[in-house]
């Protein structure tokens, strides 16, 4: 007989996103019905939230990043990235985007994830750039363009990073696949795994390059 | 050896930094909400092994509290105007990227050299925290950099780290959370539950319904659990394993590689999975909390295909 009562955690949470309650109140929440339904006392609960929260500061860490990004905001780093971009003539809002994929899937694939990101680079440099871009070939952007030219920057950065770094062989995802499968008696090389990272990369950059070369037509339509 | 605990320190600092730059920005009218919740921040990395598991329970019912109640705000506070950054960068030039590139500079060189060279095997650095050990010393030198050539007044990387976190806000602990709320669905036993389910409904003798069904279940796991390593282990049991490889003879290397590639699919298109989907929202300071999810899903989905394909095709007829 299959327990479904921990399933009501996850009705929780997706109804708490769709209605817009503050995210972190919806997960809290969450957690605690879950483990008190799947027959843990309270304390138990807290203690497993508070384990699981302990464990997990590395994902925070990023974000040591910050003052660096504010200081060469403050002086200039954003309009400084515009202004590079307003100097080259055939840039577009594409093609800075998928250049910018290429690269981060290739860095990626070199086990170099960090490099880049929402932080490091979206925001400081990347959109800014596509930004700028965009005005150049189109003129001032209203606020929903300029919203969806911010927001397909960040969606590149994702893209570039989850279809490149399985092919590195030391990155987490390909231990964990070997780890899960040796549990079988199933034993595999890195190498045998990252090799089939390849396909999925290509089909990657080939289906968001066209998403990219469309979002240009997209724009200049707009006119 | 330094380990990551140095980075625990270091990162504390950070947050307590955050603190003190939200206090002193008067243009938050919430400012002293901002400010505790940073300061909570600073104590998880700073006395996180301290406080125990119930101790670190109740910092997160004190953020969770903060953020609930909406007691957290933001403001420009103390930078500089979109005029005077133009006369800076007009002042600076390109050299403004050297800083920006510091970071990058030296988490590629960092891991070349401890990866490939003898100094991986002196011991100066534990090899699981490389990354996060270069990040930090990036983060350093960039500051150092940053001060000594901009000229900046002492507390200017207090204020505009700050002004940065107060415009991410609670999702900057978002991720955190989301990971902790995965390590309580595992405690309860949602995993056994999901997957129970999927092998109920597995249909036999269609190898393409299996790859599907296997793919789907990736997917709709993942978008669940915010993280396709949740999802990753409960469908090789419950699917990948026992029917694509032993019942109908797949390749395993292509069960697991492109099974995990069909979660990132996943990924793409769940608020669950905040580091890559909301807290740049926030970090764009985009209206639509979900307009970086709407602009992954039409990527998501042809590669999703793709990636049934390739399951189905390299696995079963290479």
């Amino acid at each position: 007989m299959i327990d479904y009562w921990p399933l009501l955690g996850i009705a929780l949470v997706v109804l708490g996103f769709a209605l817009k309650f503050n995210p972190l109140l919806v997960v809290a929440i969450a957690a605690i019905v879950t483990g008190l339904l799947g027959g843990m006392p309270f304390f138990k609960v807290l203690a497993a939230l508070g384990h699981g929260f302990n464990q997990n500061r590395n994902v925070t860490m990023i974000y040591i990043v910050l003052p660096v990004i504010g200081m060469l905001e403050r002086y200039g780093l954003q309009q400084q990235a515009r202004a590079l971009i307003r100097g080259m003539k055939r840039a577009t809002v594409g093609r800075l985007l998928i250049i910018y994929m290429g690269f981060r899937q290739i860095f990626a694939a070199l086990g170099l994830t960090t490099i880049a990101g929402p932080a490091q680079t979206v925001r400081p440099l990347v959109a800014p750039m596509a930004l700028a871009a965009a005005e150049k070939e189109h003129g001032e952007l209203d606020e929903d363009t300029a919203e969806r030219v911010k927001a397909m920057s960040a969606a590149t950065d994702n893209v570039g990073l989850f279809f490149g770094e399985d092919i590195f062989l030391a990155v987490s995802s390909i231990l964990l696949i070997q780890g899960a499968l040796a549990a079988f008696n199933i034993q595999l090389t890195p190498f045998q795994l990252s090799v089939w990272a390849i396909p999925t990369a290509i089909c990657a950059f080939l289906i968001h390059g066209i998403r990219l070369m469309l979002f240009d037509r997209q724009l200049r339509r707009r006119k | 050896m330094i380990d990551v605990h140095w980075l625990y320190v270091f990162a504390g600092a950070v947050f307590a930094s955050f603190a003190v730059g939200s206090a002193r920005n008067k243009a938050n009218p919430k400012r002293w909400g901002n400010a505790a919740f940073w300061a909570l921040v600073a104590v998880s990395f700073w006395l996180g092994d301290i406080l125990g598991d119930i101790g670190n329970g109740v910092l997160v019912l004190a953020l969770v509290a903060l953020a609930g109640a909406q007691l957290l705000g933001r403001s420009a506070g103390h930078s500089t105007t979109d005029e005077e950054r133009q006369r800076f960068s007009e002042r600076f030039g390109n050299k403004l990227f050297l800083p920006a590139l510091i970071i990058p500079f030296i988490a590629f060189v960092g891991t070349l050299l401890f990866t490939y060279t003898p100094l991986k095997d002196i011991g100066l650095i534990e090899p699981k925290s490389v990354t996060l050990v270069l990040l930090g010393l990036g983060v350093i030198v960039a500051l150092v950099t940053c001060y000594m050539w901009l000229r900046s007044p002492a507390l200017a990387g207090v204020d505009e780290g700050s002004r940065l976190a107060d415009s991410i806000g609670w999702a900057l602990v978002l991720p955190q959370m989301l990971a902790s709320l995965g390590a309580v669905f595992a405690a309860a036993g949602v995993g056994d539950t999901i997957g129970a389910i999927a092998a109920n409904i597995i249909p036999h003798g269609s190898i393409f319904l299996a790859v599907l069904l296997y793919g789907l279940g990736m997917v709709i796991f993942t978008m669940i659990m915010g993280n396709a390593f949740a999802a990753f282990p409960v469908m090789v049991t419950a699917i990948g394993v026992p029917i694509l490889i032993h019942q109908d003879g797949g390749n395993p290397a292509v069960i697991g590689a492109v099974g995990m590639l069909t979660g990132f699919c996943g990924t793409l298109m769940t608020p669950m999975a905040a580091n890559f989907n909301i807290v740049p929202a926030a970090l764009l300071e985009l209206k639509n909390q979900y307009g970086v999810i709407k602009m992954q899903v039409p990527t998501a989905i042809p590669l999703l295909i793709a990636n049934l394909l390739i399951l189905y095709v390299a696995g079963f007829h290479l």
